[in-house]
This record gives structure tokens, sequence and C-alpha cells, in this order.
């Protein structure tokens, strides 16, 4: 039941997508996986708005089905049994997946903050909202504040107006200055210009307001309304939704569990975009947060690599090096303003799996007690959710990652942690 | 291929375009899809499989991201109580 590849690309999106594409034409035999039901990771998730991003996304698509790679959507990595070999989960099914190369391509996922109300229904992430409206919600006529910092934010705005959203207002916690550099900085970036400048008129109209953010959200049981800060005053808003997050932070439990270095929040590569551990690549967001154009040249770099076209990668070596400053002005612009420490109240849950309040964890000295002593990071994220928020909050480190990093069911971690492949025999150790 | 499909969320018929997630019939229905350890109503956060806010049963089996799994014709969707 052991699958073998040459290259297994963890990570469906545009990073993933590109090395597996770009191994399988050098002739390796490639897996991909992802746990989402589909290719395209989050930006190319089901329809999209833009007709020049879909037609990038169809040509990837393309690349990986005629290069004859394997595809596992809806597939969880959540174990590694042995070095060289991964244990995942569909549904009922349990794949054993072995490889000579792998390349982490695991995404990045919204930071989210914490403030009374945030717990409330039909509070949701910026880009998570997009994602459910393009997974079938309806959204024609409803009333949305967007709020929260980073470009993300005015894409999901000019995705919910296009398909007949009301955007009261949208809230960047970034002072205009910053925004005012990071325009500038685009100015020498063309193609960047033209998506600004597309995006510019999709969200005309919509109330931008700079250095805002959210407060509170009322709602009984429901959202109902959101109070915001905007330049020191606040103003309560009626709405159906909030989509806010705070930019992005990296997918990292995979790379961790195999023991990549991470250096300053951000898994650490050589040129060819070669992790700590020889044989493992790692591109996209884990590297830095750089969007697709930068995921697509390091995905392709990486897949090159692993298949043993070094010249070839390093030709892409000057694409990638522009990438990079971009996501060092990204980084610079939406830095996370320090009164945004100071939203939560005692009684606002910070983890949102376990019900653990802002107070209790005032009390803890590191990420590890609050586990702990609190529950704090115990539930069934994992951490994902409420980890980047201690970090921010408290300055706290995650200090291990240990399997199974998703939930499973018993009986698959049963035969992962047996170094069996079989399911039936491992139904013979119990559980379900 | 139908252009809508309904499923029963908690027992009732919910009407959703073909291809909608189970998340998305969870929030045309306007139900929140659990009730946290202390008693509080939840909905989706994440959209993509990451929070487990939106975990629902589905046909018997409980636990499963209704943000990442597909409506089909006919399934039962309980949420938490």
């Amino acid at each position: 039941m052991l699958e073998q590849f040459d290259v297994l690309v963890i990570g469906g999106g545009p990073a993933g997508m590109a090395a597996a594409a770009r191994a399988a034409e050098c002739g390796a035999r490639v897996g991909i996986v992802d746990d989402n039901p589909t290719l395209g990771g989050q930006i190319w998730r089901g329809e999209s708005g833009e007709a020049q991003e879909k037609q990038e996304a169809a040509v990837w698509r393309k690349a990986v089905l005629a290069a004859g790679v394997s595809t596992f959507c809806g597939t969880r990595v959540f174990h590694q049994s042995r070095p060289g070999v991964l244990i995942a989960e569909h549904d009922d099914d349990l794949h054993v997946l072995g490889y000579r190369t792998l390349i982490l391509a695991t995404g990045a996922r919204e930071r989210f903050l914490p403030f009374p109300g945030w717990t409330l229904p039909n509070v949701m992430g910026a880009g998570g909202l997009q994602a459910m409206v393009k997974s079938g919600l309806p959204i024609r006529g409803k009333r949305v504040v967007v709020a929260g910092t980073g470009p993300l934010l005015l894409a999901v705005a000019a995705y919910l107006r296009q398909h007949g959203a009301e955007i009261p207002i949208l809230c960047e916690q970034a002072p205009l200055s910053s925004l005012f550099r990071f325009l500038v900085t685009l100015l020498r970036q063309p193609k960047k210009v033209g998506q600004a400048l597309l995006l510019k008129k999709s969200v005309g109209g919509v109330r931008f307001a700079t250095s805002s953010w959210p407060l509170t959200a009322q709602g009984k049981r429901m959202l109902e309304s959101v109070t915001i800060s905007r330049h020191g005053k606040s103003e309560t808003i009626a709405c159906d939704y909030l989509a806010c997050g705070f930019h992005l932070v990296p997918n990292l439990e995979l790379p961790l569990l195999l023991g990549c270095q991470i250096h300053g929040g951000y898994v650490q590569v050589d040129d060819l975009q070669q992790t700590t551990i020889t044989g493992i690549y790692c591109a996209g967001e884990p590297t830095s947060i750089g969007g697709v154009e930068s995921s697509l040249v390091e995905g392709q770099i990486a897949g090159l690599a692993a298949g043993g076209r070094r010249e070839e990668a390093q030709k892409l070596f000057p694409a990638r090096e522009k990438a990079r400053r971009f996501a060092v002005t990204l980084d610079r612009t939406f830095r996370l303003r320090h009164e945004l420490r100071n939203l939560a109240s005692p009684e606002t849950l910070v983890c949102r799996c376990e019900d653990v309040a802002y107070a209790r964890l005032q009390k803890q000295a590191s990420w590890r007690t609050a586990k702990l002593q609190t529950r704090c990071g115990m539930g069934p994220c994992q951490g994902r959710i409420c980890g980047p928020v201690t970090q921010f909050l408290f300055k706290w480190n995650p200090d291990s990652v240990r399997p199974p990093i998703f939930p499973a069911r018993v009986v698959h971690l049963a035969a992962a942690l047996a170094g069996q492949s079989d399911t039936q025999t491992a139904s013979t150790l119990g559980g379900s | 291929m139908p252009s809508q499909v309904t499923v029963m969320v908690n027992g009732s018929p919910v009407a959703v375009p073909a291809g909608a997630t189970v998340a998305a019939a969870l929030g045309s229905a306007g139900q929140p899809s659990r009730t946290s350890v202390t008693g509080e109503p939840r909905g989706p956060l994440c959209g993509m499989g990451i929070c487990f806010e939106c975990r629902v049963t589905i046909n018997g089996t409980p636990h499963r991201r209704a943000c990442q799994t597909f409506c089909e014709a006919g399934i039962d969707v309980r949420t938490e109580e």
C-alpha cells in the first residue's frame, strides 16, 4: 500500500502546482497532496474574479495534468512514520506516501486577532468570507464590513462587491504614510500597478479608512454590528458580516514536524529552495509572504532542482529576487500596530477551541505552560488560530510540533504509529 | 448536472448552487455550525479547513469540516448542540 514517488509535493496552491509540473517535466514520478477538495490553493479557489488570474490558474492546472502528476486532493498529511514516508488521510482512506525528494508548499493562513465579539457567527476571515462566497454562500445584498490589514482586504472587498455585497467601510490598520510608501514601491513593478489600478476601479466608492480597526463586534446569537476605531474615534456600523484578517502567517506545522530550521518565522532555504534537511525543499508562503508571483517562481525553482535541472532553476533567480523584495515591502507596510495588542478584554476568548479567555492567559509564562494549565491550543485546530495570536500578544513561540499535526481517525493513527500501511491490520488494534 | 442541490440541515431542506460546500449551506440557512465548550454559538471562521469551527455531523459521521465538504443531494447535516 506504500505509494512511492521520486518527488512528492505537499500543497496544491501556485507554489505546489508549479513545483509538481516542473519536476514531472524533468521525468520524475511526482505526487501532489492537498487538503482542499481541488487544486489551486486559496488564491485560485473555485471561480476567480479577475480574467487574467483565471487564465494563469488554468495554465498551471493543465501543466500539472499534462505532466502526469498523481493528484491527492482532500488529503491531509498528519504524520511522518519514518524519514521518507508520510502518512495522510482522505475521509476513510489512509495513504502511505514514500518520497526520495519532498517539496513543502504548505501555503499560509490568515492571522486573526481577538477582540470582544470576534467569536460571533458571521465574523470571519477576509479570505475566509471570500472562500465561503466562492463556495456558494449567497452574498448579494448583504452588508459586509471589511477590516484588518494587508493587500488581501482590497481584493476581498472588490470580489464581494462584484458579487452584489454592500461594503459600508474598509478599515486598514496601517497608517496612510505606510500605504503611500507601498504605492511608491509598486510603481517599480508595472504588472502590480496594473493589478492595483484594476482593484482600485472595482472598489471605487468604498469608504477606505486607514489607521482604523475593529474594537468590538455585537449581536445576540449572530453578528449585528461592528464598532470600529477610526483615527481615534469610535463608530458603530450595522452589518451582516465582518470580514476581518490581519495579513497572513505561514503554515509551518509540517516543516517543523520534519525538523526543518525556521529563521525569523519562515522556513530557511538555500538558493535552490532546499531546507536545512537534504532532499526536503520548500517553496511559496512558508519561506516568505510574497504572493502568487513569488510562489510560482519559487515552486518552479524547487521543482527543477528536485528534477535535477539546476541550471534551468538558476535562470529563475533574478525573478525570485524581485519577488522577495516585494515580500519585504509587504511585511514592512502591513506591520501590526501596538494598539492591536489591547483589543481583547479580560473575558475575550483567545483560544476558540477550548474557550480560554485572555485573563487566564495573561498569568502564563509561555505557550507550553499555557497549554498545560489552560488547554490553550489543545483543541482540534492545534493552535493554528491562537498560536499566532499569542505570538503577537505575549511573544510566545511554540516549542515543538507533535504528530498527528491534523486530527486523524484513531484507526489511521494506530496504523501510522505501528508503522503499518494496512488499514485492515490497524483496525484490529482498536478504535474506529 | 442540476444547477441546484438540496441538502437537509437539522431536518430542514436547504437548496444551494451545485458545487457549494456544506458551510455555504449552513450560511444560507442562517445556522451556526456548532456550540463551543462554554455554550457559545459558532460559525465558520477561516473558510479553508484550518480552524475547525465549522465541524458538523454529516450522514452520521461527526467532526466533518463543512467548508471542505461539497454538498451532495439529500445528505443529512446536523450541527453540534
